[in-house]
């Protein structure tokens, strides 16, 4: 079972590096999605002996929307906004590997230093959600258009459901859902800002946003 | 009875103003019931002050309140009573006076439902500031007053003049809140914000919160450098609000300056001082400022921050009273700039709507344009000649008798030299000379206003067009009218009256004064009435002679100033720039005044052009570089405020994360 955890954890901080380091907008989406199932499987993979209905049905609730209505809602705002299908980074794609890397040394340092009392049957499970966190956190900052900057936010919430998984073990079930709920509302809600900031300026660039400020 | 008379006074203002804000669909009853509630909720609160004057005595009332240390205490003393009475009737008389000057704007078809609302609010927050026994009360009332008068200035918005006065008073509010803040933290120390409790730390600087109150309330009340608000914001407001606010808004800044001064317990001399040099100082660049104004409402609005002026020079003289021991000194000067705030209140709100009916039916503030217009309004001139007399301190009107108080507080400051204190002189001759010169230039100033707007021939078809007002913006007029030349007759009833309050406040420093004291004042107001009353019958004896005289002689009219010109016009008057011009130059030094002179060119000189006009000095000087060296200041913030959204979750991510580390 164990094997099979560590599998995951790993597969995850590779597509950490994969988001990084990919320059197409539907790529990361694809990435994003992946990196969503797995998120949406990790319950599965720590309950082991004590694997209930309910932990299966919250499972499947985070696979069907991180995996499946998330990628399709950003995929119809991509296609509908006729915008550039580059990620147009802030900071370009080797410096973006090297800070992941970096970060991902920040989070096992992290792990080590804070010393929390988890509940883990794989101990790289704290620093491999510290590490989504990271990522997720640097996408937003170092990306121009606005979809990306959903996929951070994505990556982030990914970080924070598979941290408290972690700690708490057993994730008191309307609390992921009222979790599962903002995410559902925020890339709804940013699904239609990129919709509506396309429309009247023809691009979704938010970094040229600033010529709206006062 | 009597706190609950002040509570049905406040809740009715309080319930009515958003009745009145839902109203905005209905114009017409809005225009009805706004005048009815703002008058139906001044009554009680007149009544509650007229009782305690009377001799009911000190009343109040505490009712808990959930927020932390408020408390819902009301309460009314003689102080108290005295500001109440002028707050609520002219409150009253300026909204019956609001409905006829608001027909104007309704026949545009703008809603006064907001108006009405604003207006209620303003005249529950001037009543709460001056009933209010617990500071958070006092502050509620005094924001809602600020807010509610701010909003009323801004009645016109859609005028850019209007906006940049009502901002310029909005920020000059706050800075004043922010100091009186200040001072309630100080004396709230122990917990407490019960005005009975309230009190200075031990060891701790008076000075300070002396400071902090002068500046606090002296920002309302209008002192200099203290005063650039006025003069925008005044004009900018309809003309029954510019009565509301400079009649009587601004006195509750004189209130919460005496209320917490008397908290603050015994006053050092240079408290005094300060109050009496603010005073000369105000009065001074106040009648200045307004002497070289072509703004009839602006005009007035200086005048505001010069009887706020003699005001301060009549507390000042009180405090050093106490301070330097003249008790003959402290109960003149008291009683002088506490009748001068009611007879200020009661001309001044006069003054502002005769002002108004002029705006109303010519459609101009410009002096220069008017002309001509006591033989087209003759009730509005009427009125309006009263209360230029009454506010130069002319004899028979009430300014003559709060002036004569104050002079002779400086009279006995004079006097009690020779015994005891050289100090007393000084603030004695400086409170005469000052005196002197403001009412000697003030009377200039009313002789130029009333002149140009109200005598000659108009100079401009507006003028020649205007006719008399109706009778809902004539009658408080001339209710304020009457009250003038009443209470300058009434000198010997005025004492007992002003005696008591007067006492109030001297007991509250901790002084006591011989009741022989108060039995000169009386003397010397019932010679002034006496003299008052003759004059007048002097006055009408000679009108009589000379109808006795006219009576079965042939008479001729001619144009006023025709001097026997062929063909006399407008233009060959006097303008009121030009009345001014001599005196106005004779003080260059302290008011600055801008002349723009196109010369006649040539021997057949096409266009020339000549205009003045007169930017308050310490707006410019002052105020304008010290705000745009903070706004250099700060436009380096500029820098990190870019707009740029994923940097600002920059900021955020790496303040949490120096936060982890820090605790790491």
């Amino acid at each position: 079972m164990t094997a099979m955890l560590d599998t995951v954890l790993v597969a995850l901080i590779l597509s950490n590096f994969v988001l990084l380091g990919s320059s197409r907008l539907s790529s990361c989406i694809r990435t994003a999605a992946l990196q969503g199932i797995m998120a949406g499987l990790l319950p599965l993979a720590t309950a082991g002996a004590g694997l209930s209905l309910r932990i299966v049905a919250l499972g499947l609730a985070v696979v069907a929307l991180k995996g499946f209505v998330f990628p399709h809602l950003l995929n119809r705002a991509l296609r509908e906004s006729a915008t550039s299908r580059e990620v147009q980074p802030f900071v370009g794609y080797t410096p973006s590997l090297l800070a992941g890397l970096l970060a991902l040394a920040a989070s096992f340092w992290l792990d080590g230093r804070l010393a929390l009392p988890t509940h883990s049957a794989s101990s790289i499970l704290v620093p491999v959600s510290f590490s989504l966190m990271f990522t997720g956190i640097f996408l937003l900052v170092a990306r121009r258009t606005a979809v990306n900057q959903v996929l951070g936010y994505i990556v982030l919430e990914n970080g924070i459901y598979a941290f408290s998984l972690a700690v708490v073990r057993d994730i008191p079930f309307l609390v992921e859902l009222g979790v599962l709920m903002d995410m559902f509302v925020a890339v709804f809600v940013m699904g239609i800002a990129i919709y509506r900031i396309n429309s009247e300026f023809d691009h979704i660039d938010s970094d040229r946003l600033s010529t709206l400020k006062g | 009875m009597i706190p609950a008379l002040l509570a049905l006074s406040i809740l009715t203002f309080a319930a009515s103003a958003p009745v009145l804000a839902m109203l905005r669909r209905n114009p017409r009853a809005a225009s009805r019931l706004g005048p009815a509630t703002a008058v139906a909720g001044c009554i009680p609160g007149i009544v509650a002050a007229i009782l305690t004057l009377a001799g009911a005595g000190p009343a109040s009332a505490t009712a808990s309140w959930s927020v932390p240390s408020g408390g819902l205490s009301i309460g009314m003393d003689a102080l108290s009573a005295l500001f109440a009475i002028p707050v609520l009737i002219v409150s009253a008389l300026a909204a019956i006076y609001s409905r006829g000057y608001l027909r104007h704007a309704e026949s545009e078809g703008r809603s006064t439902a907001p108006f009405w609302a604003w207006y209620d609010l303003l005249a529950g927050g001037m009543l709460l500031v001056t009933v209010a026994r617990n500071a958070l009360l006092f502050l509620l009332g005094w924001e809602v007053m600020a807010l509610a008068s701010f909003l009323l200035v801004m009645f016109d918005a859609h005028d850019p003049r209007v906006r940049r006065a009502g901002w310029i008073y909005l920020v000059a509010t706050h800075i004043g809140t922010a100091c009186i803040l200040g001072l309630f933290a100080i004396l709230g120390h122990a917990g407490s914000l019960e005005f009975d409790r309230l009190a200075l730390p031990a060891a701790f600087p008076a000075g300070i919160a002396f400071v902090l109150a002068f500046v606090g309330f002296g920002t309302k009340a209008g002192f200099v450098p203290l005063h650039v608000w006025l003069p925008e914001a005044h004009p900018a407001a309809p003309s029954g609000v510019s009565a509301v606010m400079s009649g009587v808004m601004i006195k509750t800044g004189i209130y919460g300056l005496l209320r917490f001064l008397m908290i603050l317990g015994t006053p050092p001399a240079w408290w005094g001082w300060v109050l009496l040099a603010a005073g000369v100082t105000s009065g001074v660049v106040g009648v200045l400022s307004a002497l070289a104004q072509h703004d009839l409402k602006r005009l007035l609005a200086y005048h505001s921050v010069e009887n706020i002026g003699i005001i301060a020079i009549g507390l000042g003289l009180g405090l050093l009273g106490i301070s330097l021991g003249i008790p003959a000194m402290a109960f003149l000067g008291f009683a002088g700039g506490l009748l001068h705030v009611v007879n200020h209140a009661v001309f001044k709100s006069l003054l502002f709507m005769g002002a108004g009916s002029v705006l109303e039916r010519t459609g101009t503030r410009d002096i220069d344009h008017l002309g001509g217009l006591s033989k087209r309004m003759p009730a509005t001139s009427l009125c309006f000649m009263t209360g230029s007399m009454a506010i130069c301190g002319l004899p028979p009107f009430n300014g003559f008798l709060s002036e004569l108080l104050i002079y002779l507080a400086a009279f006995a400051g004079l006097s009690a030299t020779a015994a005891r204190v050289p100090a007393g002189s000084t603030a004695g001759l400086l409170a005469t000379g000052g005196l002197a010169l403001i009412g000697g230039l003030a009377l200039a100033c009313f002789t130029k206003a009333f002149g140009t707007v109200f005598l000659g021939e108009p100079r401009t078809p507006h003028a020649a067009g205007a006719r008399e007002v109706d009778a809902s913006m004539r009658t408080p007029m001339i209710i304020l009218a009457a009250a003038c030349l009443c209470i300058g007759l009434a000198g010997p009833a005025a004492a007992p009256v002003i005696g008591p309050v007067v006492d109030s406040v001297l007991a509250g420093f901790g002084c006591t004064v011989s009741t022989g004291t108060a039995h000169d004042a009386l003397g010397a107001l019932s010679a002034a009435s006496v003299a008052s009353a003759a004059i007048l019958l002097l006055a009408a004896s000679v009108f009589a002679a000379r109808s006795a005289i006219l009576r079965n002689r042939r008479t001729s009219t001619a144009p006023t100033w025709g001097c026997g010109f062929a063909s006399p016009a407008p233009s060959m008057q006097y303008t009121a720039s030009s009345f001014a011009d001599p005196i106005v130059g004779l003080f260059g030094a302290i008011v600055r005044r801008r002349r723009r002179f196109e010369e006649p060119a040539g021997l057949f000189p096409a266009s020339t052009e000549f205009s003045t006009d007169t930017p308050d000095v310490y707006q410019e000087k002052l105020y304008k570089p010290v705000f745009s060296a903070f706004e250099r200041a700060f436009s380096g913030f500029r820098v990190i405020q870019h707009g740029r959204l994923n940097l600002y979750v920059l900021y955020i991510a790496a303040a949490l994360f120096a936060l982890l580390l820090w605790k790491l």
